[in-house]
């Protein structure tokens, strides 16, 4: 089986995770979800403790016992290390729009709401902000509507943020210091030249972009083996897609 | 009155125009009973929703229902967007308090201590400050120079959610879906559905009574098999995906949503 666009992505998104206790992922995120289970497989292979992973919507992947408010309080205590967000749009100071664009009472685009971002945004240490859609829709100059900060100012308590934006073209760092992205590598079958075309915000651009690296033989074995059937726990349609998982009714 | 009635009588409580809390999709939606209350074509509700909504919030505004909108989020996940919810604020027909999840746990966290709010970090330098006047920023009394975000208590007239189980005394099994104990603590009155009747009493044996909410919160309850039909009662059945990827794809525009509720609200019943 060739490798699909999707594996690279949650490849990649595992090594950003890297080593931790405690990885969660909330509503319509599969690649983060493919990830964290990724890492746990990895830990577990190599007869490490695993971290802890908690998916919101699966019945299985998840230890709370105390209701959702309990995933917000680990995160308020700094008991949760990584966790995914998204935008409809973002812009290059790491700003999330999950509102909507025009005026509040009666926008031109209405997006869902910004579930828990305003919170877990200021307080989970790695956010990594994913957005498949590459686009100068998604990646604008300036939100419309900020859901969530990407910095803040020095006296708001703030002890998370993001780490890293991926998309399906390539990944960006977050330079907390200089409040923008850095391109920090571009995906095989894209140009930085395509990144700089289809993205509405400045980023840096160091003068050597390195190519995404592909999973090595063990990391998609494990990909394939253990965690596309976990994953269709959650995630069927997409676990078929990528995977050929067929779930058992 | 008895604890347990007819699913119209459980519903009395839900009256034009009060404040209504409602559960997130994982933790038993009282669908059967949103059905009944479009068919009885509830009005002016303030629907709060703990922390966010899919199927339900969608109905009630399609149908009319919602003046005020109080939650983080309605979506339909995998299925998209919720289209009456987007319809509705795309034609400024839908009074939208936007909020954040944990600030909805929080305010309502406050009402269950019976207390005026409760402090949550996170929030500042978000525009959800700019949309929600309630929402003050106070500098934190115990720290230096720390400012922190106070959010009003949330105190519901009626929580409604559905449950596994219920026993005669009103005691209602919800396991461990403890965000229903909250709207049950934080509301005024609580209505139930429950797929079945438990023989005894919930709260003598000492493995379910950890998993119970105290008839004491509960102001009625109904039996109402597969009652959070086409969304799934967590452990017992799943979601309905064809169902709900047809309600999808009718609920787009107002005619295919009036067509849908023709069918599954006014006429044939859930399967």
């Amino acid at each position: 089986m060739s490798l699909q666009s999707e594996e690279l992505l949650i490849a990649a998104v595992a090594d950003l995770i890297g080593d931790v206790r405690h990885i969660a992922v909330g509503n319509a995120s599969p690649i983060p979800a493919a990830a964290a289970l990724l890492c746990r497989a990895r830990a577990n292979s190599r007869s490490q403790r695993p971290p802890y992973v908690s998916l919101l919507q699966s019945r299985k992947h998840n230890f709370f016992t105390d209701g959702g408010v309990e995933l917000f309080d680990c995160a308020g205590q700094g008991r949760m290390d990584v966790f995914f967000l998204s935008g409809g749009e973002i812009d290059g100071e790491g700003n999330i729009n999950l509102v909507g664009i025009g005026d509040h009472d009666k926008p031109q685009v209405r997006f869902p709401g910004s579930f828990g971002s305003a919170y877990l945004y200021f307080v989970v240490p790695k956010v990594i902000l994913f957005r498949t859609e590459h686009s100068r829709r998604t990646l604008v100059p300036k939100v419309s509507f900020v859901s969530a900060p990407g910095v803040s100012d020095p006296k708001v308590y703030r002890s998370g943020g993001p780490v890293a934006l991926i998309t399906n073209r390539c990944l960006f760092a977050f330079d907390k210091e200089r409040r923008c992205f850095r391109l920090q590598s571009v995906h095989p079958g894209h140009s930085i030249d395509e990144i700089v075309e289809h993205t509405g915000f400045d980023f840096d651009r160091p003068d050597r972009v390195p190519e995404t690296p592909a999973p090595d033989t063990q990391t998609l074995r494990l990909m394939r083996e253990v965690v596309a059937p976990e994953l269709a726990e959650v995630y069927p349609q997409f676990a078929e897609k990528v995977f050929g998982i067929v779930k058992a009714a | 009155m008895p604890v347990i009635v007819s699913l119209e009588d459980a519903l009395a409580p839900i009256v034009d125009g009060c404040m209504l809390a409602v559960p997130r999709e994982q933790a038993g939606v009282a669908m059967e009973a949103t059905r009944a209350l479009i068919r009885r074509n509830v009005k002016n509700l303030h629907l709060v929703a703990l922390p966010a909504s899919t199927l339900q919030a969608d109905m009630l505004i399609g149908a009319g229902g919602v003046e005020t909108l109080e939650t983080s989020a309605v979506s339909l996940g995998e299925f998209g967007p919720a289209p009456r919810f987007t319809a509705a604020m795309t034609g400024g027909a839908l009074r939208m308090k936007d909020a954040t999840c944990p600030a909805i746990y929080a305010a309502l966290e406050a009402a269950e201590k019976g207390n005026p709010f409760m402090p949550l970090r996170g929030l500042i330098g978000s525009d959800l400050m700019n949309v929600r006047s309630d929402w003050r920023v106070i500098d934190n009394p115990f720290g230096n120079d720390d400012p922190i975000v106070l959010l009003p208590a949330i105190r519901p007239d009626v929580a409604l959610f559905h449950a596994p189980m219920a026993d005669c005394d009103g005691n209602v099994w919800i396991g461990r879906q403890r965000d229903l104990a909250t709207l049950a603590h934080a509301s005024r009155k609580t209505v139930v559905t429950v797929e079945r009747l438990h023989d005894g009493n919930l709260l003598s044996d000492p493995v379910l009574a950890a998993g119970v909410l105290p008839g004491f919160y509960v102001e009625a309850v109904a039996v109402v098999e597969r009652g959070a039909w086409p969304l799934s009662l967590p452990d017992y059945y799943p979601v309905d995906v064809a169902h709900l990827a047809e309600y999808a794809r009718l609920a787009k525009t107002a005619e295919g949503f009036a067509r849908y509720c023709d069918e599954y609200v006014f006429g044939k019943k859930a399967a």
